[in-house]
């Protein structure tokens, strides 16, 4: 059994003739100690699948399909349960750490509290474990009374992880975890993400807008176009040779260290992504797709079998391997 | 200003208007401000200036309503319903002058320290943190105490009292809008002081101009009530604020006569509710994220 | 900086601010620093205020020595003897300079009415308005905070739209005139309704002692109180909703929920604290401005206090006793925002330290 296996999840905002599709059938499956990484431009519903795992969206968003975490169904848990669920069985690193954090509360009072909700640990003992989280994250154990805007964004992110690690949960979703940070820092926080999960042998589902970060931290990938799967596999695989166009296209804006040409010319994409309340009729890339034919304008594209282990939503796809 | 200029004011307008349009309460506040403006307008012909004389009153003291006065009479014989709507004419023409006035005062204050920065802004500054600590009540009590009783000195108390939260606000908004590169743009192509405040700042600063009058002028109209009342008013004009203290002096409290006293207050609740009702609707269309809250 | 760019220079000032994880030294004295700047602009303040007191009310047209005895004839000698009495005579810049130094001592001059020191006066009746104020601020803090907190949480719901239609009514309600009503519905009895309440006044003047004196001011405090709830809390429910708002947007609540805190918790632990930060701020500001309130509602119902004072003053005009009492509104109100001042660091720790 999986660890996590999202099962035609939809999500949508609104209702009747306003409504917006932010999330169109999404398939994923995760197993315990394996990283997948879902990768994306802005608007294409990665983050609205991260909150739905827990069901932390607003009470404006409908649900549809499955979330089976370790074979329990997200979507339909009593409310009890799902409480008992978030943070001791899956737990989420947020972005933009600054906001995501408690600006008037103590650090250390922030790790402390699903220790406090959950473990029903007393006050002693959940000082001892923020003490050791902070260590396991590289930060002394004396920044328990600070308060976040006395850190830095580094330090903020690894406080965050501390703060997901905190009830030893099975699965943890990074959205975006670091994005806002400079190279150096990132490559530091990836590292020590990719140590914990090894450590501690947790599901991770990292969700960032950089092909490459995934690439170099993930087993797998999967590429989100708004709000459908467009692409997935392993993680190398789809990065250096994807089978989808807007795959090629992302991995391509990517400048490739040692290739002087892909560095002077990174070949973007024209056009934005579309408006989820208003998508294009067939494939939703189609209009910036520079290999689109007739059909692509009428009929959506399901995900095909690109490969071993891979699937991609093209219908080109089909036809170069049949 | 040429018809390239005209088209986009008229389309910001249109915006506005059509954002303000989906808030239900501002559009109470319209409809209702609209009607106290009819009322007022036409006082001359519907009632006459007439009602205020106190020689020629039609009825007896302290009536109770009837068909003839439907809000009885006041002391000296006059139909309260008469004075009430008389009453209007005063209470909303120092409502609007003395907002205006000290909105006025603001705007020009708020744009030249924030335009000329520098010592002006640190002195005007100073100056408006030292009449926010002031309260305001108190400070237009004492003016109009010093000053002759009229109209104008209650304006003047008022505009004076007031005028320094604008002052904070569209200096803010002044040194937000000269930040801006266009700005740079004008001034490089010569544009002098006059031209930028005039032409760049000032439009940018209307709308928050125009919901600090709005919601202004709801707080002038209860001073001027309360400075009529406390007998500082215009004893020659009737008003609204005037009326409740004639209420009281003619011992409408203890003799239970509530058909003197109610009115006049509601009808200054109904006016600063529909004035702040339009304020708020006018914030919420400048600041959309207010707008979640209202 | 060439240090500081290589990898290892980077990383050793990452593990340089890491480890550097004793606290902040110096963060009472930042506060003490921040305490004692606002402290001196509080008195710079209330300098002010006595300038603008003394020229206030040298600008009156007229000469005060009339306005004294207006009414009781007097001769050229007795305006002369009067005119000294109050040190009238002497140049404008002596005039100030006594001034301040009598009002540095507490001399704030004697009342014309009266006869006697304002000083003493403002002291007799000051209890009197710290009782009426005192306790309509608590509640009206209370109950504003309490239904502000309610009516965000469930905003756009029934409740909340009638919470905030009835605060902007009462907001734009002349709070003399809800005073006023209040009297002729429960003082003096309208329809069914009995007189419950004494008309006015702190006491019935009947001599009782103890506990029994205790239950008859707080009979005749509930009118005039009732009547500067009903506006304060409005203003005090508009701001704490509109707070609360704001915070309830913010990412750090969806962090909270995450953590499988149940919504009344993530409510109470995260979002209101966050809100109460400017409310209680706004809170103490307009504390100053309920002096000014009570002003009305103390002449409504005559309750023996500073407010009922002015109101005296005013018709007078009791220029020394005007001039006194404008001295001590405003000096609470700066008192007030020196309060508030030095209370918002202790809350908000990104603030002041």
């Amino acid at each position: 059994m999986s660890l996590l296996e999202i099962r035609d999840l939809r999500v949508t905002y609104g209702s009747g003739a306003a409504a917006v599709p932010a999330v169109r059938g999404v398939d994923l499956r995760l197993e315990a100690g394996s990283k997948l990484g879902v990768a994306g431009e802005s608007g294409c519903g990665k983050s609205t699948l991260a909150l739905a795992l827990l069901r932390l969206l607003p009470q404006t968003a409908r649900l549809e399909g499955e979330i089976l975490l370790d074979g329990e169904d997200v979507l339909t848990m009593k409310w009890g349960r799902l409480r008992a669920v978030r943070w001791a069985g899956a737990s989420i690193v947020f972005q933009g750490a600054m906001h995501s954090l408690n600006a008037v509360r103590r650090i250390g009072d922030q790790i402390a509290e699903p220790l406090l909700v959950h473990r029903r640990a007393t006050p002693a003992e959940a000082r001892k474990r923020v003490g050791a989280l902070l260590e396991q994250v590289g930060l002394p154990a004396s920044r328990a009374a600070g308060y976040p805007h006395e850190l830095s964004g580094g330090q903020r992110q690894r406080v965050m992880i501390a703060m997901a690690l905190a009830c030893e949960p099975r699965l943890i979703v990074a959205d975006e975890p670091t994005t806002a940070l400079d190279v150096m820092i990132q490559a530091q926080i990836l590292r020590l993400i990719e140590r914990l999960v090894a450590e501690e042998s947790l599901g991770l589902m990292m969700i960032s807008h950089d092909l490459a970060v995934l690439a170099d931290t993930c087993d797998r990938l999967a590429v989100m176009y708004a709000g459908r799967i467009v692409e997935e596999g392993p993680a190398g695989e789809v990065y250096r040779a994807a089978a989808h166009p807007y795959g090629r296209a992302l991995s391509s804006a990517f400048p490739r260290i040692g290739d002087p040409a892909s560095r002077r010319a990174p070949r973007g994409l024209p056009g934005d992504p579309p408006d989820p309340a208003a998508l294009p009729d067939g494939c939703a890339f189609h209009p910036r797709c520079p290999v689109a034919v007739a059909e692509c304008a009428e009929d959506d594209q399901e995900l095909r079998v690109a490969g071993a282990g891979r699937r991609a939503a093209c219908l080109h796809v089909g036809r170069e391997s049949g | 200003m040429t018809s390239l200029a005209w088209e986009r004011r008229r389309g910001s307008a249109t915006r506005f208007w059509k954002a303000y349009r989906s808030h239900r309460a501002g559009l109470y506040g319209l409809a209702g401000l609209a009607l106290i403006a009819l009322l007022a307008l036409t006082a001359p012909w519907t009632v006459g200036a007439d009602v205020q004389s106190v020689t020629n009153a039609p009825g007896t003291a302290l009536e109770s309503p009837s068909a003839e006065f439907p809000l009885g009479t006041d002391q000296f014989g006059r139909s309260l319903l008469g004075l009430l709507i008389w009453g209007s004419r005063i209470s909303l023409l120092v409502g609007l002058l003395a907002a205006v006035l000290s909105v006025a005062i603001g705007t020009l204050v708020g744009v030249l320290a924030g335009h000329y920065g520098g010592w002006l802004s640190t002195v005007v500054m100073r100056i408006t943190d030292w009449f926010l600590v002031m309260p305001a009540l108190v400070l237009a009590i004492v003016l109009a105490t010093v000053m002759s009783r009229s109209v104008w000195t209650v304006v003047l108390a008022i505009g004076i009292t007031c005028w320094p939260t604008t002052a904070r606000l569209v200096r803010a908004q002044t040194i937000a809008v000269e930040s801006r590169p266009y700005i740079e743009r004008a001034t490089a192509l010569g544009g002098g002081h006059g031209h930028v405040m005039a032409r760049h700042v000032l439009p940018n600063v209307m709308p928050l101009v125009l919901a600090q009058t709005t919601l202004g002028i709801s707080a002038a109209i209860l001073t001027e009530a309360t400075l009529a009342f406390l007998g500082l008013g215009d004893p020659t004009v009737t008003s609204w604020g005037g009326m409740l203290q004639d209420a009281r002096e003619a011992g409408a409290v203890s003799s239970g006569h509530w058909w003197y006293l109610a009115p006049p207050g509601i009808a200054i609740a109904l006016v600063a509710l529909a004035f702040t009702l339009c304020g708020r609707a006018v914030e919420s269309v400048l600041n959309p994220r207010l707008g979640v809250g209202r | 900086m060439t240090t500081a760019s290589t990898p290892a220079g980077v990383a050793r000032a990452e593990e340089a601010r890491a480890t550097d994880g004793a606290p902040r030294t110096g963060v009472a004295s930042g506060y003490l620093r921040h305490a004692a700047g606002k402290l001196g602009g509080a008195l710079v303040s209330l300098f002010a205020v006595l300038v603008t007191s003394f020229f206030l009310f040298r600008i009156i047209p007229g000469d005060p020595v009339k306005a004294m005895t207006h009414g009781a004839p007097t001769s050229a000698e007795q305006l002369a003897t009067l005119r000294r009495q109050f040190g009238l005579d002497l140049p404008l810049w002596q005039q100030f300079t006594d001034y301040c130094a009598k009002a540095l001592t507490g001399d704030l001059g004697t009342s014309f009415q009266f006869r006697a020191p304002v000083g003493d006066l403002i002291a007799a009746k000051l209890p009197a308005t710290l009782l009426l104020t005192g306790v309509a601020v608590v509640l009206y803090s209370a109950l504003g905070l309490w239904l502000g907190t309610r009516s965000a949480w469930r905003h756009g719901g029934l409740g909340d739209r009638v919470n905030t239609g009835l605060a902007l009514t009462l907001w734009s309600v002349p709070s003399f005139w809800l005073g006023l009503l209040l009297i002729i519905v429960f003082s003096v009895g309208m329809g069914p309704i009995p007189g419950l309440f004494p008309t006015g006044g702190m006491e019935s003047g009947t001599g009782e002692t103890g506990f029994a004196y205790v239950l008859d001011v707080a009979h005749h405090l509930v009118l005039p109180v009732v009547t500067l709830v009903a506006v304060g809390y409005a203003q005090t429910l508009l701001v704490m909703r509109s707070s609360l708002l704001d915070e309830m947007g913010g990412d750090y609540l969806t962090t909270a929920r995450a953590k499988g805190l149940k919504d009344d918790d993530v409510r109470r632990r995260h979002a209101v604290p966050n809100a109460l930060l400017p409310t209680v701020t706004m809170v103490f500001i307009n504390l100053g401005h309920v002096a000014a309130g009570s002003i009305l509602v103390e002449t409504v119902f005559s309750w023996p206090g500073l407010g009922g004072l002015f109101y005296q003053a005013l018709s007078v005009p009791d220029l020394p006793l005007v001039q006194g009492l404008f001295v001590v509104f405003a000096g609470a109100m700066i008192l007030a925002n020196l309060l508030a001042d030095l209370l918002y660091p202790l809350l908000d720790p990104r603030v002041g330290r």
